[in-house]
C-alpha cells in the first residue's frame, strides 16, 4: 500500500521535474540510460541470481526486443507514442519466446556449459540480425549499416513505468511458491526435485521470464537511441550486464538497481578525466570483488516495510520478516 | 511391535497390515553401472504403516536402492509399484508427487531459505494459486500464503522447531537440520518416507529420541518408513522388517530377532567363522 503512494508520488514527481526542465537534457538521458541498464540487470538477476544458472548470451535477448520493437515501430502509421506500449510488450516477447526455445536445450546443461552453449546461442543472434537481409531478399535489420529512423519514444516516464513494473513482477513472483521453486533450484536441484519441484519447468520459466525482460530492456533502448546495429548487442554486452549483476550482489534486486546506477553514471561523472575513467571502472570492480565478494548488497533485499517497522521502533516478532512487500523501486 | 505376517503375493508384512495392500512393492529390480552389478534382484515388500530397516555393510548398495525407488537412476530390470501404479517413467519429482518421499544422506537443504519455506517448498503442490495470482496479489493467494505457513510451522512441530521458522535454513545446528529435512520430505504427503541414514552424527540421546519420533511419525501420518541405518540399536529397535543387503543383492529378511541370529549376516558384517 505505502509502496503504491511512494510510487505515485515519485513518478509524477520526478516526471514533473524532468518535463519543467529542472532537470537538464543530458540528465534526463543519463536517468533513462540508468533505467534500461537496471531492467537489464535485474532480468538476469532472475537467471543468475534466482535460479543459480550462468547465461552468457543476454545481449542476445535484448537485441531481439531491440529489433522486433524498432521494426514494429518502424511500421505503424498512427502516433508512435501511442503505440510505444505495445512495441514494448512485442519486444519482450520474442524475447520471451526465443528464450523459451534455447531455454529448453540449454538448461539440460549446467555451469560452465551452459555458460558456453548460452554464449553461442548469443552470437547466433547477432550474426542473424547481421545478415538476414541478404538471405530474406528485401532490408530488414539493414545489417551492419544499423537500423535508423526508429522513433524515438523512449521517456522519462515510460523507462520509470517499466522499471517499476519489471521490479514489482519480479519481487512478486519471488515471493510466491513459484519463486520458492526457483529458488529450492538454486541452493539445491537434487533436493528440489526430490521434493516434486518440476526443476526443468521452473528453470524454463524463470530463464523466458529472465528473457522477456531483457526484450523490455531492448525496446526502450532502441526508443533511446533511435538507431541501432548488431555490432552493439555483442557478447562484452553480456559481460558488461553479467558484471553489473555480481556487482550488485546475485539475488538482490536492490543490488542490481544500485549496481546497473553506479556503473552508468561512473562513467559520466569521470567525463572530465576521460583518459582514465575506463581505469577507475575497473578498479571499482577490482575493489569491490576484493572486499565484498557477494557484491555490493549480498542477497540482501531492500524491504521499505521492514525499514518503516525499524525506524518506528516496533519490536520484531521475528528475527527476519514474514513477508517483504514491494521493493523500492 | 507387531509379529510379521504372509501376505497373498510374495513376502512378509506386519500384522495389522495384512488386510491392504502393501504400500511399495519391487520385483526383481537391479541396475548395472557399466559391468558393475549394483544391485541385482531386489524383491521387497513394505506393508501401508510397516517400519522397515535397510542394512547393510558399506558400499552394498543402499543408497542405490532409495536412487532406484526414486527414479533417480533408471532401473536396468525390474518393477516398483508403488501402491498400484508402476513407477517406470517417471521422473523424481513424479514420484514423490505419487508418494515416495525421501531425505539424504548427505543433508541437502535449501540453505539460503528460512526453516519455514523449505518446508512450503514440500507444500508447494498443496498451494494452487496461480502465477498471475502471485503477481496481482489476490486474495486467494495472501490466504494460500497463510495457510502453508501455518500448516508448515504445524508440522515442524513434530520436532518442537515450530519456533525456529523463520532462521536461515543453513544456520540450524546439525541434529535440526536432519530433522528438517524430515519435516520437508513430509510435507509432500508421501505414503512411504524413505530415510537415509537418520541417526548419523547423533549422539545417543538424540537417537533415542530420533527413534521415538520415527514411531510417532508413522503413527501420526499413518505412512510407511524405510530407513537406512548403520546404527543397530536404532534398527533393532524400531524396524518392524529387515532386509539386509550384501554387494548389491538381499542376503537375509525378516524381523530383527531373525537377522540378528542369521548366520548368513553376521559373515557380511563380521566375515567367516575360521575353520
Amino acid at each position: 500500500m505505502i509502496n503504491t503512494v511512494l510510487f505515485v508520488v515519485l513518478l509524477t514527481g520526478s516526471t514533473g521535474l524532468v518535463n519543467s526542465g529542472s532537470v537538464s537534457n543530458y540528465y534526463t538521458r543519463v536517468l533513462i540510460l540508468c533505467g534500461i541498464n537496471m531492467i537489464l540487470a535485474l532480468s538476469l538477476n532472475i537467471a543468475t541470481g534466482y535460479l543459480g544458472q550462468l547465461p552468457l548470451g543476454h545481449a542476445g535477448f535484448m537485441a531481439l526486443g531491440a529489433y522486433t520493437s524498432a521494426i514494429f515501430m518502424r511500421g505503424v502509421t498512427v502516433s508512435p507514442d501511442a503505440v510505444f506500449p505495445l512495441g514494448i510488450l512485442i519486444g519482450g516477447m520474442t524475447a520471451a519466446f526465443v528464450g523459451f526455445l534455447i531455454g529448453i536445450p540449454a538448461l539440460r546443461l549446467k555451469g560452465d556449459y551452459l555458460a558456453i552453449i548460452t554464449l553461442g546461442f548469443g552470437e547466433i543472434i547477432r550474426v542473424v540480425l547481421l545478415n538476414i537481409d541478404s538471405v530474406l531478399g528485401f532490408k530488414l535489420t539493414y545489417g551492419a549499416a544499423s537500423l535508423k529512423n526508429i522513433p524515438k519514444t523512449t521517456n522519462f516516464f515510460n523507462t520509470f513505468l517499466c522499471v517499476a513494473v519489471t521490479c514489482f513482477v519480479i519481487h512478486t513472483i519471488m515471493k510466491s511458491r513459484h519463486g520458492r521453486a526457483i529458488l529450492s533450484i538454486r541452493d539445491n536441484e537434487i533436493a528440489a526435485e526430490a521434493c516434486g519441484i518440476n526443476t526443468t519447468y521452473y528453470k524454463t520459466f524463470g530463464f523466458t521470464l529472465s528473457a522477456f525482460f531483457a526484450g523490455v530492456a531492448g525496446a526502450l533502448y532502441a526508443g533511446y537511441l533511435g538507431v541501432i546495429s548488431p555490432a552493439a548487442f555483442g557478447f562484452m554486452k553480456s559481460i558488461e550486464i553479467l558484471v553489473t549483476v555480481v556487482l550488485g550482489g546475485m539475488g538482490s534486486m536492490i543490488g542490481s538497481i544500485i549496481s546497473a546506477t553506479v556503473l552508468t553514471a561512473l562513467p559520466e561523472l569521470l567525463r572530465a578525466f576521460s583518459q582514465y575513467r575506463m581505469i577507475a571502472y575497473s578498479l571499482l570492480l577490482i575493489v569491490v570483488m576484493i572486499f565484498k565478494p557477494t557484491g555490493l548488497m549480498g542477497s540482501y533485499d531492500f524491504s521499505l516495510s521492514t525499514l518503516l517497522s525499524k525506524l518506528g521502533g516496533k519490536p520484531k516478532p521475528k528475527p527476519l520478516p514474514e513477508k517483504e512487500d514491494e521493493p523500492h523501486e | 511391535m507387531s509379529k510379521l505376517v504372509p501376505v497373498p503375493s510374495r513376502g512378509m508384512v506386519p500384522e495389522r497390515d495384512a488386510a491392504s495392500p502393501p504400500v511399495l512393492e519391487t520385483l526383481h529390480l537391479g541396475i548395472d553401472f557399466g559391468g558393475l552389478v549394483a544391485v541385482d534382484d531386489f524383491n521387497l515388500l513394505i506393508g501401508r504403516t510397516e517400519i522397515s530397516g535397510l542394512i547393510g555393510p558399506n558400499g552394498a548398495g543402499k543408497t542405490t536402492v532409495f536412487n532406484l525407488l526414486t527414479n533417480v537412476y533408471k532401473p536396468t530390470r525390474g518393477t516398483i509399484i508403488l501402491g498400484d501404479k508402476d513407477t517406470a517413467g517417471m521422473n523424481t519429482s513424479q514420484v514423490c508427487r505419487a508418494g515416495i518421499a525421501r531425505t539424504f544422506q548427505n543433508i541437502r537443504l535449501f540453505k539460503d531459505m528460512t526453516v519455514a519455506e523449505n518446508v512450503m517448498v514440500g507444500l508447494h503442490h498443496d498451494i494452487t494459486y496461480h502465477i498471475l495470482g502471485a503477481v496481482l496479489r489476490t486474495p486467494r493467494y495472501w490466504r494460500d500464503e497463510k495457510k502453508a505457513r501455518e500448516r508448515a510451522l504445524d508440522m515442524l512441530s513434530i520436532f518442537n522447531m515450530q519456533d525456529m521458522g523463520d532462521i536461515k535454513a543453513g544456520a540450524l545446528p546439525y541434529g535440526a537440520q536432519r530433522r528438517l529435512e524430515i519435516v520437508r520430505a513430509l510435507a509432500t504427503k508421501p505414503l512411504i518416507l524413505l530415510l537415509d541414514e537418520p541417526a548419523a552424527g547423533m549422539n545417543p540421546s538424540e537417537t533415542a529420541e530420533l527413534m521415538e519420533n520415527i514411531t510417532k511419525i508413522r503413527d501420526t501420518y499413518q505412512i510407511a518408513i524405510l530407513l537406512i541405518e548403520h546404527d543397530m540399536k536404532l534398527v533393532m529397535g524400531i524396524c518392524e522388517g529387515i532386509a539386509v543387503l550384501n554387494y548389491g543383492k538381499i542376503i537375509a529378511k525378516g524381523t530383527p530377532d531373525e537377522i540378528s541370529s542369521n548366520p548368513a549376516v553376521i559373515e557380511a558384517y563380521l566375515g567367516k567363522k575360521e575353520a
